[in-house]
């Protein structure tokens, strides 16, 4: 089942990639990243050191929003460790818009007072380096760092992610009803963080902010692995 | 500790032994946890494995084992495992297996070693508190009773002794003695096959024969104990114990089909048991003045105790207690008739309520009622049946029954009458229904005759099976009485709570849960004509008509199970620690694993309600 979790980036040799890479990165973190390795796509998921990730932002462009917070949490698949979680709030370079404020619960004082992305980037990397995202939906961490990178420090920065909903709408593959199922009253099926960790009984957590929602990430990791998978499945079947 | 893991302290800080953690011991916990999730049917903790972690249950519930592989425990949210081996060598002396999707938070040893040292009541707690934490919790087997768990044809050890009803007294007593038995089963042997139709025991050996010097040769046919009460050989060594309770005998033939394999004696079930409440009940029977039956009353909270920490189910517990409430109330009427003389007329002495029910517990008062001979004439009889219904209630209350409050009892004349009376009663009650006066007369339709001639009673329940099931409107009103009272579940699953005598929040276990649950077992019962009294065994009758699903009916008895045992451990620890014990508990009494199986169980009763509100067309009841 696991063989059509695909994307593009899927075919990629990223092994290869990371070697490549590591011949052209200017900067000492970006370097460093790139000559920690990336795993072989037949490593088991088991031995993977992996690391959830979850950005805030003012919006769903990379290109016209930012990053306004980073929740981390470096862990395995025998345990999250909570002890190692970050999380820091970043000024983003265009205003704070009044919806996203009650959204994040973070307020104009606390953007006011926090670091530039560039401040944060030597903990950010040193969490990075040696191990392989896991977001919930990929369309937001890997390109609003890769748009903050290529600004900040005109360096590239790829690499493989995990996607917890994209594992989930491969297993639920008609999720939206067709017309008929509707008439008679099918719901749709909703693979959103919180309605995806229903499915494995993990608690609700009433707190939003990036950090709870990147360890709700590896929790719902964790339950889809043992659930759907296996802890000897290959990294490269999962990752995108 | 981030702050934003404050979802994670704060779920920590509400439970024992975390709630009373200073904030930097809360803190430091949390930077110690290590998630990791579960999926139900697999293991956590193996037998012998390393463990360095204490086990904090997010979610999910996990069943932890013995050594020998029998269950020990089951937790759920909110509490911990593992620490025993944290104690000792590191090694899992418990193994633990996820019964259900599970996330854990693992704290690490030295968090748990730090605050071991440091917090006495995390220490109290880890040490002792979790001995008398288990011995409440849901599904305690730390002592596995051999009494629910063994069957009756394990106390066996000999083929049947029986003769032929045609032998004579002396013969009977030169085969006991030859064999060394102390009761004789006598078969007729006329049929093609031998067919069990009596006993005789030791003791009617010297009540019956000696005592009258009868002739050794007095056909034995004369002085047997006849319409014999027998057991399955499927059953459980506790419904042995509990038939002879019941009935008040000390030895049962165990039949297999036409089959006899045995005979089981009280002596037998005690070696199984050796604070018996049979021993209670036989201690009340050598008694002698109502003195000495006093000071057996006070042991019978002691034996209720006992069997509630040997995890007797609430079956066991209910019947037990009302067979030792039967035996003090045989008891006086026995000495009440020594002192009175014997009764101007046959009589029948009615137990009502919960003892009828065999659902008794220790806080309970007197419901009981005389149905008289219809030969019985009040200016020439009922001074007698009047002093000896005064002498039984009395000494009752001598003995802990409280006086009824509802004046339900034998000394209220309205309910010492003969059986053409009380014919009437019942026949008005369901012939011509009133809601107010069913209210009131509820308890009279859970009935049991337990002295004199218990057939008067037996036709009181014969007019009620063959009557109520054809009234409708009878049906409905009694039903309506029955949604009278809810559980105590408010919108969002949440405990309604009332304020007590002592001012605290509490619901009340009996007002709240078990009378509503019997309350509407009745119905159900008295409209499907079964003639069984004790609420599981109604359940049991229901389920073989239509009426209930097979589903529903298995559903209520696990809530009434469930309700009932949670009842009588609050009342269990209450008497050990001394206090009164009472039906009102507090929700912080609870472990989370009763907290959320209660809310389950008066789920159960709260949709039961709602059957019963439809099928009978009851209309909304008035949630008093």
């Amino acid at each position: 089942m696991s063989s059509s979790i695909k994307s593009r980036n899927s075919n990629q040799n990223w092994p290869e990639n990371y070697r490549a890479q590591s011949k052209k990165a200017v900067d000492p973190r970006v370097l460093g990243f790139y000559q920690a390795g990336c795993p072989s796509p037949d490593t088991p998921i088991r031995e993977v050191q992996l690391l959830a990730l979850d950005f805030e932002t003012t919006g769903l462009e990379a290109e016209q929003h930012s990053i306004v917070s980073i929740g981390l949490v470096p862990f395995t698949l025998d345990g999250i460790q909570l002890g190692k979680a970050w999380h820091q709030v970043v000024r983003p370079k265009l205003p704070l818009h009044q919806t996203s404020i009650t959204i994040h619960g973070i307020t104009h004082t606390d953007i006011d007072q926090a670091p530039d992305l560039e401040d944060v980037l030597d903990p950010l990397f040193r969490y990075l380096t040696g191990r392989i995202p896991v977001v919930h939906y990929r369309n937001i961490e890997r390109p609003f760092l890769s748009v903050a990178l290529q600004w900040r420090l005109k360096e590239e920065l790829r690499f493989p992610v995990i996607d917890t909903m994209a594992i989930e709408a491969h297993l639920h593959p008609d999720r939206r009803p067709s017309r008929w199922q509707q008439l008679i009253g099918k719901q749709p099926t909703s693979i959103r963080l919180a309605d995806s960790r229903k499915r494995y009984n993990l608690p609700h957590y009433a707190g939003h902010n990036a950090l709870i929602d990147a360890i709700a990430t590896a929790e719902l990791l964790q339950a889809q692995i043992l659930h759907h998978f296996s802890p000897d499945t290959p990294i490269g079947d999962i990752w995108v | 500790m981030q702050a934003e893991l404050l979802d994670i302290r704060n779920h920590i800080a509400q439970y024992p032994p975390f709630d009373d953690l200073p904030e930097e011991l809360l803190e430091r916990i949390v930077a110690g946890i290590e998630v990791v999730y579960c999926r139900a049917g697999t293991p956590i903790l193996e037998l012998g494995q390393d463990n360095h972690w204490l086990h904090y249950i997010r979610s999910g519930a996990v069943e932890i084992f013995r050594r020998s592989g029998e269950l020990y425990n089951r937790v759920g949210e909110g509490e911990v495992f593992g620490q025993f081996g944290l104690m000792m060598n590191k090694k899992v002396r418990f193994p633990a297996k996820a019964i259900e999707d599970c996330l854990i938070y693992k704290i690490p040893d030295e968090v748990f070693q730090y605050l071991w040292e440091q917090d006495e009541s995390f220490a109290d707690f880890v040490e002792i508190e979790d001995r008398s934490r288990l011995r409440s919790a849901v599904s305690r087997r730390e002592k596995s009773n051999e009494l629910m768990t063994a069957k009756v044809t394990r106390l066996i050890s000999r083929e049947p002794i029986s003769a032929p009803t045609t032998v004579r007294l002396q013969e009977a007593a030169r085969i006991m003695t030859d064999n060394g038995v102390s009761a004789l089963l006598l078969m007729d042997e006329t049929g093609d096959k031998p067919k069990l139709t009596g006993i005789i025991t030791d003791r009617d050996l010297r009540t019956r024969a000696v005592t009258h010097a009868l002739a050794s040769e007095t056909p034995i046919s004369e002085i047997m104990t006849e319409g014999l009460i027998t057991i399955s050989a499927r059953s459980f060594i506790f419904e042995a114990m509990l038939t002879m309770l019941h009935n008040n005998v000390h030895h049962l033939p165990v039949v297999e089909g036409d089959e006899v394999r045995g005979v089981v004696a009280l002596s037998d079930i005690v070696k199984y048991e050796s604070q018996s409440s049979l021993f209670l009940v036989s201690n009340i029977y050598q008694q002698k003045h109502v003195k000495g039956l006093k000071k057996v009353s006070l042991d019978v909270r002691d034996s209720f105790v006992r069997m509630v920490n040997e995890d007797a189910n609430s079956h066991m517990v209910g019947s037990a207690m009302a067979g030792i409430g039967r035996s003090f109330s045989q008891k006086l009427l026995e000495l009440g008739e020594e002192e009175l003389g014997p009764p101007p007329v046959p009589y029948c002495f009615m137990a009502l309520g919960s003892m009828a029910r065999d659902e008794q517990l220790v806080v309970t008062d007197q419901d009981n009622a005389m149905i008289l001979d219809d030969s019985f004439i009040p200016e020439e009889h009922d001074d007698y049946f009047l002093a000896l219904a005064k002498f039984v209630s009395d000494g009752l209350a001598e003995c802990g029954y409280s006086y009824c409050t509802g004046d339900i009892m034998a000394t209220n004349p309205k309910w010492r009458q003969p059986l053409k009376v009380w014919k009437q009663y019942f026949t008005q009650w369901i012939d011509s229904p009133n809601a107010e006066t069913l209210l009131n007369s509820n308890i009279f339709f859970d009935l049991d005759g337990i002295h004199g001639q218990t057939e008067l009673a037996e036709q009181l329940k014969t007019l009620i099976s063959e009557k109520a099931s054809n009234s409708q409107r009878f049906l409905t009103l009694l039903a309506r009485n029955a949604l009278n009272r809810t559980p105590p579940l408010g919108f969002f699953r949440t405990f309604v709570l009332e304020e007590d005598g002592k001012h605290q929040k509490t619901f009340n276990l009996k007002r709240r849960g078990t009378a509503p649950l019997s309350d509407l077992i009745r119905v159900h019962a008295l409209a499907c004509g079964a003639r069984s009294q004790n609420s599981f065994e109604r359940l049991r009758d229901i389920a073989k008509t239509k009426l209930l699903m097979e589903d529903d009916a298995s559903n209520l008895r696990d809530a009434l199970e469930f309700i009932s045992i949670v009842r009588i451990r609050h009342q269990a620890l209450a008497i050990e620690e001394g206090r009164e014990p009472d039906n009102n508990v507090r929700p912080k009494d609870l472990s989370p694993f009763e907290r959320s199986h209660l809310k389950d169980a008066f789920q159960v009763v709260s949709n039961a309600q709602k059957f019963l509100r439809f099928r009978y067309n009851a209309g909304g009841g008035r949630n008093v």
